[in-house]
């Protein structure tokens, strides 16, 4: 029977060394414990969750990159685009005025020409009829230097005109 | 395998060997046994019996037949007020035989029990009036604070989860913030085991104030059960193993969970809802017992645990003696090492499932109502 009945001095004993451990382990031992433990775990799920926002704005920032690449590519794109065309503009531009000038030029050289081959011809067929007209003057000189030419002359040219 | 085959060839070895010395020596043994006072013969229950009990003085070792223990203060409170005197001047008395007188009173010691001694010894030689048929003392006692050997180690422990506890919270004052260093580092896992695994999952969500009360129950029960399986000084006490012990522990327990019982607990051991009214009285009056057979059934539990580790690990201990041969001692050593470490385990095991059980008993209590 004796060790199934509890003795006093030993439930006196116990009760007292319990609640005072208890008062001091929770004062001095599990109150700053607990609170470490529980800090560090704040302090580690809060590190956790920073670096999840870190994850998230790193992975906008990098989209807003790749947005704004795309705009830079897509303008560069753009003015690339423009500038050909402009220059494709500029040079057919270029090209029609040149055409056209050289066509006007064209034309004047040729007008010019004409106008040179038509003095030029005029002037020949002055000098030609000149020509002529000296020719004729010293032939005429030549076969009517003596009266019998002169009167041959005559007589053929009035034979000619009673033949009419 | 081979661990199992050496064991038994030990076992063996020890029983065959110890048949063959007794046998050999028996007719010599026997006129010696005579010859001896009966006193002498070993008895394994009684220095069983002796170490479970609770003694005061802390008996170490027996030299030259006269035993050696610690002297530790007797504390009683007698009729004439408060009375200390050392447990030596028993002179290893617990029969009744040896009187110490003080404060002006008389006192003897029977079976570690102080009672105010008789004017004359018995026929046994004890200053004490016995009852011839049941062998119980009618002298009045004392109330008996002593130091005894349980108290003794009780504050040993006491001492030693505080050297445990508080450089570990001072480390984490000293460095804030960073991975826990030393015994602080085997401290963490523990804590936070009891915290999430025994107070957060069992009470629910008002576990926070109860979880000083449970680590201290935990580490108590645990270092108080370790402590006890240490076989010499200033261990080996059966703390844990006193029903006193564990009643105190139990009656925390049954404090705690009634104290914060709710409506929705008193309403579901009163007047069981949802029940007919006929069998709701019947069930009160269960469910009423049922208060108290919770805590009682952890108080025996641990006392029983532990008790029964001691008595196993003392008579594996003992067979040695009881065999009368040092050929047993393989099997006894090799034994008592298996028993040890099962103890170990059950050491931290019975720790466990006495928190365990009562921050269960403390959420049951709480337990809002979901309907």
């Amino acid at each position: 029977m004796g060790i199934v009945t509890p003795g006093f001095g030993l439930i006196f004993w116990t009760t007292l060394t319990f609640f005072i451990l208890l008062f001091l382990l929770a004062k001095f031992a599990w109150k700053p414990i607990l609170k470490a433990v529980q800090d560090r775990e704040e302090a580690i799920n809060s590190a956790l969750k920073a670096a999840e926002a870190a994850k998230a704005e790193m992975a906008s920032l990098q989209s807003n990159n790749e947005q704004l690449l795309k705009e830079a590519r897509e303008e560069r794109e753009a003015m690339l685009k423009e500038a050909r065309a402009m220059r494709d503009k500029t040079i057919a531009d270029a090209k029609g005025a040149a055409s056209e000038e050289a066509a006007k030029v064209l034309e004047a050289a040729r007008a010019q020409i004409h106008n040179e081959k038509m003095a030029a011809m005029t002037e020949v067929k002055n000098q030609v009829a000149q020509l002529a007209i000296d020719m004729s003057e010293r032939i005429l000189r030549a076969e009517l230097k003596d009266a019998e030419a002169q009167k041959a002359m005559v007589d053929r040219a009035m034979q000619d005109v009673k033949m009419n | 395998m081979s661990n199992t085959r050496t064991y038994l060839t030990g076992l063996f070895l020890a029983i065959s060997s110890s048949l063959f010395a007794s046998s050999a020596e028996a007719e010599v043994h026997e006129t010696l046994i005579h010859e001896e006072e009966k006193e002498a013969a070993f008895n394994p229950a009684e220095v069983i019996m002796h170490h479970i009990a609770d003694s005061h003085g802390w008996h170490l070792f027996d030299w030259n037949d006269h035993p050696v223990s610690i002297p530790l203060p007797v504390i009683l409170y007698t009729e004439k007020g408060l009375v200390v005197f050392s447990s030596s001047k028993f002179h290893h008395d617990a029969e009744g035989h040896h009187v110490v007188e003080a404060g002006g009173q008389r006192f003897v010691n029977i079976h570690e029990k102080i009672y105010y001694a008789s004017d004359v010894a018995n026929e046994h030689g004890a200053f004490a009036e016995m009852d011839h048929e049941t062998h119980e003392v009618s002298n009045a006692s004392p109330w008996d604070i002593s130091i005894t050997k349980n108290v003794a180690a009780l504050l040993f422990s006491a001492f030693v989860i505080l050297m445990l506890f508080l450089p570990a919270a001072r480390s984490y004052k000293k460095n804030p913030g960073v991975a826990p260093t030393g015994v602080a580092g085997f401290v963490e896992p523990l804590v936070v085991f009891v915290r999430d695994d025994i107070a957060k999952n069992n009470i629910g969500p008002h576990y926070k104030r109860f979880v000083p009360m449970l680590l201290t129950m935990f580490f108590f029960i645990w270092i108080n059960n370790l402590l006890g399986l240490v076989p010499f000084f200033p261990g080996g006490a059966n703390v844990t193993g006193n029903i006193a012990v564990t009643m105190v522990l139990a009656v925390v327990t049954f404090v705690v969970t009634n104290v914060n019982g709710n409506k929705h607990y008193w309403g579901h051991i009163f007047w069981m809802p949802g029940l007919p009214v006929a069998v709701k009285p019947l069930l009160a009056i269960v469910e009423f017992i049922g208060i108290f057979t919770k805590p009682f059934s952890l108080m025996i539990r641990l006392f029983a645990n532990i008790t029964a580790g001691h008595i196993i690990v003392l008579s594996l201990v003992s067979l040695v003696f009881i065999f009368e041969t040092v050929w047993v001692s393989p099997a006894s050593v090799l034994l008592t090492l298996f028993i040890s470490v099962l103890e170990l385990l059950v050491a931290a095991l019975q720790a466990y499932i006495f928190t365990l059980l009562t921050a269960l008993y403390i959420g049951a209590a709480m337990h809002e109502e979901h309907h």
